[in-house]
């Protein structure tokens, strides 16, 4: 016998497909089943993740199965693209994608009258299928019954009661998806029309729910207090003070130790290939490229660690209960405003926080608008040019005109987005879209391992997806910054040098090139390099302009640089009053970052959505400048 | 024992005019625009009993209760669903 099987190829995995409205548990039983082992990928087309495990193996030698996660939905007659991908999966539509050999539909146990009108549409479908109950627990807890033999015997489909955090009746899970073909099919189908199935899981639930539910006390408690009116508010401008001071000053040490790292490995690396291209090329080319895709890492891991326990306890919800009519008002709803207010430290953590937002539109909106809220990179630009020409003076008590200015750039930008947002979702994506509909799921403790593995996610798609595409687009500024090479007078110091080999690279031909486009925005070609080189990061400007002017820090002797700065031919100061306010306000609009653009890309799953976000706020800084420059021109 | 509004036990109205805490049977709902059918998927099916929970501290969205789950609805979206009130806030239970 067994030197007989030996030799039989290997039959191709059984795929099991995992079917389920949102907060029915359904990732916590793939969890389960999988292990911490999904790849993680997105869906042709649309902006849907697509998930996918091996199942572990109840024993040795069985049957080799694919779970696959498909996305959360209430019904299989879906109402926009991303919603469709369930049904497209299960007819086959999707090229790539196979049809499942079975399905398990996970439902909650506590909602099981909303959830059999799901479990009604997939039963109609000529796929073997079994139904999870999961939550079982918690309808006990609140004093409910409900016979799941008799659940088997109406539906006609096996069913297991499962409670995934305890791993109770996975065993029987397991044991029963390694053989779908012996699985029962129901008797009697389902009745297509909507209306008739709402009668048809009347009967079912008035046959199994021997004791009904009553309501979820401790929910009910813990509700009647965050979702007061004046208590609430409080608690939600706390979460969202928390969130705010986590991304902005508790990552700061480590973004700093990793800013550290970087340097002191860069020139270690320096040291030992010795001065020369090769060691340029791998400290200011290579590593610090992995440098400014590492540097994320405790924002993303911070923003998810906290985003992720709200949602698992079922805050989130909440939240967004909270605060949606405010973001009604623009077009957008509740769950955009943590992605906003995430994106006021960086918009690479803000626009992977749009994830939870279920309407594709209002989630592309919400992306399209993010790089406006004024990101931690731009400080340094802000406080080199607010720093060397807005005088020190005090406006009132210890409010100074430097703070006022910099206060207005925030505004600027915070303004503008909700008022792209606003336009955007009129003109670019309108038309009548999905009901804002969510859930307010049961507070729960949430289950570590579960917490873990989204946040690990998150963080190792970033840096598979977005590093690899920061990486190499830091390596080709590099090589702009650094190509041609020509050689500097001899009687140059280093600076100067440094300064003369910049001015005729790639970077600095086109800096010169640019001239014609950014001299009514007031900008030189040195201005011009400056913004070449921002493309990589906003930031990027200031040790770039260090370079040009051949200064020896990024300090003091940078501002009187930029300061003292002028123009050759007539004379005048390269950095007037007017030449500061337009750069300030093209900085405040402009996407000069390509980690951003990169993100982009991998939501959106296109590069469409990052070239038109690149393009309309370049025309949106470009037209700002331009007016700034004649405005404050003509006032001084 | 007052009585909420007009809104009592027995008359029509659109399930955005509920008030915290009534119960009401679905009448009908609109479906002639995609957010009807949404509202079917989620179970808001004709003769369904569900009850307002309460309103958002701005006034709206509202968190309504029914088939064993809360979900939230905008006064725009609730406005296609057709209720008879079966029982108020101030009306005995």
């Amino acid at each position: 016998m067994s030197e007989g099987s030996a030799a039989l190829p290997s039959p191709a995995p059984l795929r099991l497909g995992l079917i389920g409205s949102p907060n029915a548990g359904k990732t916590t039983v793939f969890n389960a089943l999988t292990g911490l082992r999904a790849r993680v990928g997105n869906y042709p087309g649309v902006t849907v993740e697509r998930r996918e495990g091996p199942v572990t193996p109840s024993e040795a030698g069985s049957r080799a199965i694919i779970a696959i996660d498909l996305p959360g939905t209430y019904s299989l007659d879906p109402i926009s693209p991303d919603e469709a991908v369930v049904t497209r999966v299960l007819e086959g539509d999707i090229a790539e994608v196979p049809v499942p050999d079975a399905l398990v539909v996970v439902a909650d146990a506590c909602s099981l009258e909303r959830s059999l009108l799901l479990v009604g549409d997939v039963l109609r479908r000529d796929i073997p299928t079994c139904l999870v109950v999961t939550m079982v627990d918690e309808l006990r807890a609140r004093g409910g019954e409900l016979d799941l033999e008799r659940l088997e015997a109406a539906l006609g489909v096996p069913v297991v009661g499962v409670v995934g955090h305890r791993g109770l009746g996975l065993d029987r899970l397991r044991a029963l998806i390694g053989a779908p073909e012996q699985w029962s099919r129901p008797s009697i189908e389902p009745p297509a029309d909507r209306y008739e199935r709402g009668g048809w899981v009347a009967s079912v639930v008035e046959a199994v729910v021997t004791q009904p539910a009553g309501r979820n006390a401790l929910t009910e408690s813990i509700d009647r207090v965050v979702l007061h009116p004046v208590w609430g508010t409080l608690l939600f401008g706390a979460v969202m003070v928390t969130f705010f001071q986590l991304i902005f000053a508790w990552a700061t040490p480590a973004m700093d130790f990793i800013d550290g790292a970087i340097t002191s490995v860069g020139a270690s690396v320096r040291a030992a290939v010795g001065a020369g291209l090769l060691a340029d090329f791998l400290a200011d080319g290579v590593i610090a490229g992995v440098g400014s895709v590492v540097i994320f890492l405790p924002q993303i891991l911070l923003l998810f660690s906290l985003l992720y326990l709200l949602e698992d306890i079922g805050y989130m919800a909440r939240a967004a209960f909270v605060v949606d009519r405010a973001m009604g008002r623009i077009g957008l709803e509740g769950r955009s405003f943590v992605a906003l207010l995430s994106s006021y430290a960086c918009a690479v953590p803000g626009i992977m926080a749009t994830r939870t937002i279920p309407s594709p539109r209002d989630r592309l909106v919400t992306i399209l608008v993010a790089p406006l809220m004024t990101c931690s990179a731009r400080l340094p630009v802000y406080a080199l040019l607010i720093g060397a020409f807005v005088p020190a003076t005090a406006v009132w008590g210890p409010i100074g005109l430097q703070g006022l200015t910099l206060l207005g750039l925030y505004l600027l930008g915070g303004g503008v987005a909700l008022l792209a947002a606003a336009v955007l979702k009129r003109t670019l994506l309108p038309g009548e879209g999905l009901p804002f509909t969510m859930e307010l799921p049961s507070y729960r403790w949430p289950t570590f391992s579960l917490w873990a593995s989204q946040v690990w996610g998150s963080a190792w798609a970033f840096l598979r997806r977005a590093g690899t595409i920061i990486l190499l687009v830091s390596m080709l500024l590099w090589v702009l910054l650094t190509f041609p090479q020509v050689e500097a007078p001899p009687s140059a110091t280093p600076e100067q040098a440094s300064a003369y080999a910049l001015e005729h690279s790639a970077a600095g031909t086109l800096g010169h090139a640019l001239e014609p486009l950014i001299e009514p925005l007031g900008f030189d070609w040195k201005i011009g390099v400056g913004l070449v080189a921002s493309l990589a990061a906003r930031e990027v400007i200031v040790a770039t302009l260090a370079q040009i002017y051949a200064s020896a820090d990024e300090g003091a002797s940078l501002r009187d640089a930029v300061r003292n700065d002028v123009d050759p031919r007539t004379g005048d100061r390269v950095f007037t009053s007017a030449t500061v306010a337009s750069l300030l306000v093209f900085f405040v609009f402009a996407l000069q970052c390509m980690s951003t653009l990169a993100i982009m890309r991998r939501e959106t799953n296109s590069w469409r959505w990052p070239a038109f976000a690149f393009s309309y706020l370049l025309v949106l800084a470009w037209s700002a400048s331009f007016a700034t420059y004649r405005i404050v021109g003509a006032l001084s | 024992m007052k009585t909420t509004f007009n809104f009592t036990t027995g008359s029509e109205c659109t399930l955005d005019a509920l008030q915290a805490s009534q119960s009401a049977l679905i009448v009908e709902v609109d479906t002639s625009r995609p957010a009807g059918a949404r509202l079917l998927d989620l179970g808001f099916l004709p003769d369904t009993q569900l009850q307002m929970i309460r309103p958002a501290p701005l006034g709206d969205p509202s968190v309504y209760e029914l088939r064993g789950y809360q979900v939230c609805l905008r006064r725009a979206d609730a406005e296609h669903v057709r209720v008879k009130i079966v029982a108020g806030a101030g009306d005995p239970a």
